[in-house]
């Protein structure tokens, strides 16, 4: 029998606010441990929360992309277990009536669009984290993460394959890039996932019991853990046994999953409002606001791609998936100097190699719109050769010039004047009777040697196009 | 006359006239707790050598001839379960026996302001859960005015303290009556503040929905002062109301009973009330009305599910409130472990008291899933209907009369074997806080042992003003109210 898979994420996303979601403290990443807390977000006895509105701004513009209707009026829960990262021994949370829900996001899987249904979006609270010394037998708790501000986005079980899930988390961190409320950086846990995955007889319309899967923290990771959990079950199911509820620990270097409880281990966390804080209530002018601070996002994006420009969807995809190189490419686009093809392949080509390269995002790469449209605009009006191009661009990178600056300096300019290329041209004939001779008895490859020739002899400066022409009308 | 027998208003006059110093109230108050603590009991910590720097602090300014606050050089003492930074905090508990805040309550940043000199820290039931303060792990608080009975509680020491003259005001916190029935059973003067009008930023959270801080002393004057001091909007605190408040002190003089509508909810004259609190509580009444008040009769027929109502609400608070009490960062932590759960359950198990547990126990009960909706969500629908119960009463009158307790004073250990019995002791007092409105006690006689009785006034929301007005006149018509017990 074949089975199809159903998969539902729960998405974790740190808020890039300045402040924490209940207390003045910075919300900072990366310091000496216990620096970035104070009494309140250590649960300190006789403290409150007081509520960041920061943070219902991020999550309504996260609702708002994703389609949700907004509750106008809610409120937060208490998450009651015991941790000991989490000093209140409650989490601050959002039970009943989450601020976003019922909304859904398009996503393109293999060029085809489709659409994930956005179950809830709420606000809370994160963890401390505990750490672990060789020289000390317990566990150390570090307290800097508690009271940074997350938004959990939970998807319908809309999902049918691995590869769908890993599209769906990579729109979703578009988007919240493109809003910029969140830091997207898996290595620092700014966002992370948790898995539900169950299996069904292909062609059934109910579902088989149901996994969650937590620990998650890359993309890749997700698919893996999913590929794995999918297989465990279909597996089960297929030696006759049945699947039972329960959640469990993904350990990626291991490439398996670990039961962590039952359902009957399920916690009770005996949710209730939270009594410290007040409703939370907006107004449609309030929504209407933060409606407006939302920029245009990627799938909006790629359409018009591909209707202004004319671009690929893959390459359009690619650019729109990385704000900071759709940005460099609208804005070089905007000069009109060069055509928005060549942008697209410098950005995807040489550009996003040297991020690679150096694992730097865009931002750290020394290119701008008006440096990139110069370059581009030398090569295309012939000023400068595609192979010249490529060299100018690794000398901007390393000084801070300008590209018509870098040509007048190296002397750059591309020999297009034909009675100079002419002469040049005469003579590596004169010096190449050989491969003249294999041209003539049909070897045409010898041909290709010969502009080569006429390259090395112009420094790289010749026009190829301009050489080639001259070439053929001598060699006749 | 000493000192400590006099109000804080008295003695602040006396500060700006030159006719005593800070100093010289604050010896008074410190050799009245040596002469008198050990039967009384009060305090669970006595900051003497800091007060005494405060007091020359103000004294210095008074010689300077600087203006000073209105509680300057003035003796005030704490609840145990409000924080005071690097003061050990203990809430009465063996769980917080060595804990020293590292940060000081909204209202104690309030009274530095106004460089109040701090006694020190006043005796609880442990965690604010009790009526008679004989639950607190470290000692019992005996009440002044005959010491083998109980002060109430939970702020029995907050009472207790201001009826001995062991300090001239203090603060307390009150979630079902805990500040009112100990100034009752004390014969001190009680307010519980409408709830939002003072920061609890800095209390040791009991029932966040419900908790709330507020003033003892020995004078109506002294009680509004010591409420201007501390309310007031508290960025810290979301729950606190953005409004301004009234200068209380000065319309207090001229209050004017005439017209007045006092409503007598028959529901708080029902036979689980002692004959003389009725007998001395009804008197009180017919004197305000014999002064121009008109009394009515009125009927808030919900009051008899208010103490279930109140149990559930707080204890479900209080289940997850105390949950923070693991070990991990402050407090006691067991030395019996071998793993954490262990260290979680015996940690909770060594640290806590017999009522906190059953508080916690039947808190965790009612959020449990299953119960929930049968409990918590219950309570909470009978709170809204008592809410609106008020608000239909208040239509008809401008403040309510009723008993403080059913009772005077008990005897020391009458009850500690009976919780429900001791429960009931909050039935004319949680009513006040399930609806948010502010409340007073007032000494309005002594039975026939001479034990004190209290009547309690109850006014719409933020209407505290009315409140000090009457009792203001009440006072006056009786010829004063301060009185320190004789011990």
């Amino acid at each position: 029998m074949d089975y199809e898979i159903v998969i539902g994420l729960e998405v974790h996303a740190e808020l890039s606010t300045e402040s924490k979601i209940y207390c003045s403290c910075k919300n900072e990443f990366g310091f000496e441990v216990n620096t970035r807390c104070c009494p309140i977000c250590t649960g300190m006895p006789g403290t409150l929360p007081t509520l960041n509105e920061k943070v219902i701004e991020y999550a309504v513009k996260m609702g708002l992309a994703l389609h949700c209707d907004i509750n106008q009026i809610c409120k937060q829960d208490r998450k009651n277990y015991y941790y000991p990262d989490l000093p209140k021994a409650y989490q601050i949370s959002q039970f009943d009536i989450p601020l976003c829900e019922k909304g859904y996001v398009d996503v393109l899987v293999n060029g085809k669009e489709k659409r994930i249904g956005v179950t809830r979006i709420h606000i809370e609270e994160d963890a401390g984290k505990l750490l672990h010394n060789d020289n000390f037998a317990g566990s150390l708790v570090d307290f800097n993460r508690c009271g940074v501000p997350l938004i959990e986005i939970v998807s319908e079980p809309d999902m049918r394959s691995a590869q769908e899930a890993k599209v769906y988390l990579e729109t979703i961190r578009s988007i919240l890039q493109y809003l910029d409320i969140s830091d997207c950086k898996m290595q620092e846990g700014s966002i992370r996932c948790d898995v539900n995955v169950s299996v069904m007889p292909k062609g059934s319309d109910v579902f088989g019991t149901r996994c969650e899967m937590k620990n998650i923290n890359s993309f890749s990771g997700a698919v893996r853990a999913i590929e794995f959990e999918a297989n465990r079950q279909i597996q089960i199911l297929k030696e006759g046994g049945t699947i039972t509820q329960e959640t469990r620990r993904w350990d990626d270097s291991k490439g398996k999953s670990f039961t962590l409880r039952t359902k009957e281990d399920a916690h009770d966390y005996r949710y209730f409002p939270e009594p410290d804080l007040l409703t939370i209530v907006l107004d449609d002018s309030y929504i209407n606001t933060v409606r407006e601070q939302i920029p245009e996002l990627p799938n909006v994006k790629i359409s018009r791609y591909l209707r202004e420009f004319g671009l690929s969807q893959v390459d359009a995809s690619l650019l729109v998936e990385d704000p900071e190189k759709a940005k460099l490419f609208e804005d070089t686009t905007a000069k009109k100097q060069c055509s928005p093809k060549s942008v697209c392949n410098w950005i995807l080509g040489d550009i996003s190699k040297q991020m690679n390269e150096k694992m730097l995002p865009l931002s750290e790469i020394n290119i701008s719109a008006e440096s990139l449209s110069e370059l581009l605009a030398l090569i295309e009006s012939g000023k400068i050769s595609n192979a010249t191009g490529k060299t100018v661009f690794e000398e901007m990178l390393v000084s801070d010039k300008m590209p018509s600056i870098i040509v007048k300096e190296k002397g750059f300019i591309q020999i297009s004047d034909e009675g100079q290329l002419e002469t040049i041209v005469q003579d590596v004939l004169k010096n190449n009777q050989k491969s003249v001779e294999d041209y003539h008895n049909g070897k045409t490859n010898a041909l290709g040697f010969l502009v080569g020739q006429c390259m090395k002899a112009t420094k790289g400066q010749g026009n190829p196009a301009k050489m080639k022409e001259i070439l053929l009308k001598l060699i006749g | 006359m000493e000192l400590y027998q006099l109000t804080a208003s008295e003695l602040a006059q006396m500060l700006r006239n030159k006719e005593c110093s800070s100093e010289e109230i604050t010896k008074s108050v410190l050799n009245r707790i040596k002469e008198t603590e050990d039967r009384v009991g009060s305090y669970v910590t006595i900051t003497e050598e800091t007060a005494l720097e405060q007091a020359k602090v103000v004294d210095a300014r008074l010689a300077a001839g600087e203006a000073l606050s209105p509680l300057a050089g003035i003796p005030i003492s704490v609840k145990d379960n409000i924080c005071t930074k690097g003061i050990r905090t203990t809430c009465s508990s063996k769980m917080l026996s060595n804990f020293e805040p590292p940060y000081n309550a909204t209202v104690i940043e309030k009274l530095s302001a106004q460089e109040a000199v701090i006694i020190g820290k006043l005796n609880m039931d442990e965690f604010a859960m009790g009526s008679s303060c004989e639950t607190s792990y470290f000692k019992k608080t005996r009440n002044p005015h005959s010491l083998d009975h109980v002060p109430g509680g939970s702020s029995g020491g907050s009472a207790a303290a201001v009826a001995a003259g062991e300090t001239i005001l203090s603060l307390g916190s009150d979630t079902g009556g805990s500040i009112r029935l100990p100034a009752s059973y004390c014969g001190v003067i009680g307010l519980k503040p409408t709830y939002g009008s003072v920061s609890r930023y800095g209390l040791v959270a009991f029932a966040s929905s419900l908790d709330q801080i507020g003033p003892f002393a020995r004078s109506v004057e002294d009680i509004s002062m010591l409420y201007s001091a501390i309310c007031g909007m508290d960025p810290l605190d979301a729950t606190t109301a953005r409004r301004e408040y009234p200068d209380f002190q000065k319309d207090l003089s001229n209050a004017d009973l005439k017209g007045l509508r006092i409503g007598i909810p028959k529901e708080y004259f029902s036979d689980g009330v002692s004959t003389e609190v009725k007998e001395k509580v009804l008197a009180a009444a017919k004197l305000l009305e014999e002064n121009g008040a008109v009394l009515k009769e009125v009927s808030l027929p919900s009051t008899g599910y208010a103490l279930s109502a109140y149990y559930v609400i707080s204890s479900a608070e209080a289940s997850s409130n105390l949950a923070r009490f693991d070990g991990v960062k402050y407090g006691y932590r067991t030395e019996n472990y071998s793993n954490l759960i262990e260290m979680y359950e015996n940690t909770r198990s060594e640290g806590f008291g017999d009522e906190v547990k059953r508080r916690i126990l039947l808190g965790t009960f009612v959020l449990s899933s299953g119960y929930y909706d049968a409990y918590y969500k219950r309570a909470k629908l009978l709170q809204k209907q008592i809410q609106q119960e008020f608000a239909d009463t208040f239509e008809e009158c401008d403040l309510l009369l009723t008993p403080t307790g059913t009772d005077t004073a008990f005897k020391m250990g009458e009850k500690t074997d009976d919780p429900l019995k001791m429960y009931a002791n909050d039935i004319c007092t949680v009513t006040v806080n399930i609806a948010g409105l502010p409340a007073i006690s007032l000494p309005c006689g002594e039975d026939a042992s001479g034990l004190p009785i209290g009547m309690q006034l109850i006014a719409p929301k933020f209407a505290e003003q009315i409140l000090f007005n009457v009792s203001r006149k009440y006072e006056t018509l009786v010829g004063g109210l301060n009185k320190v017990a004789v011990l």
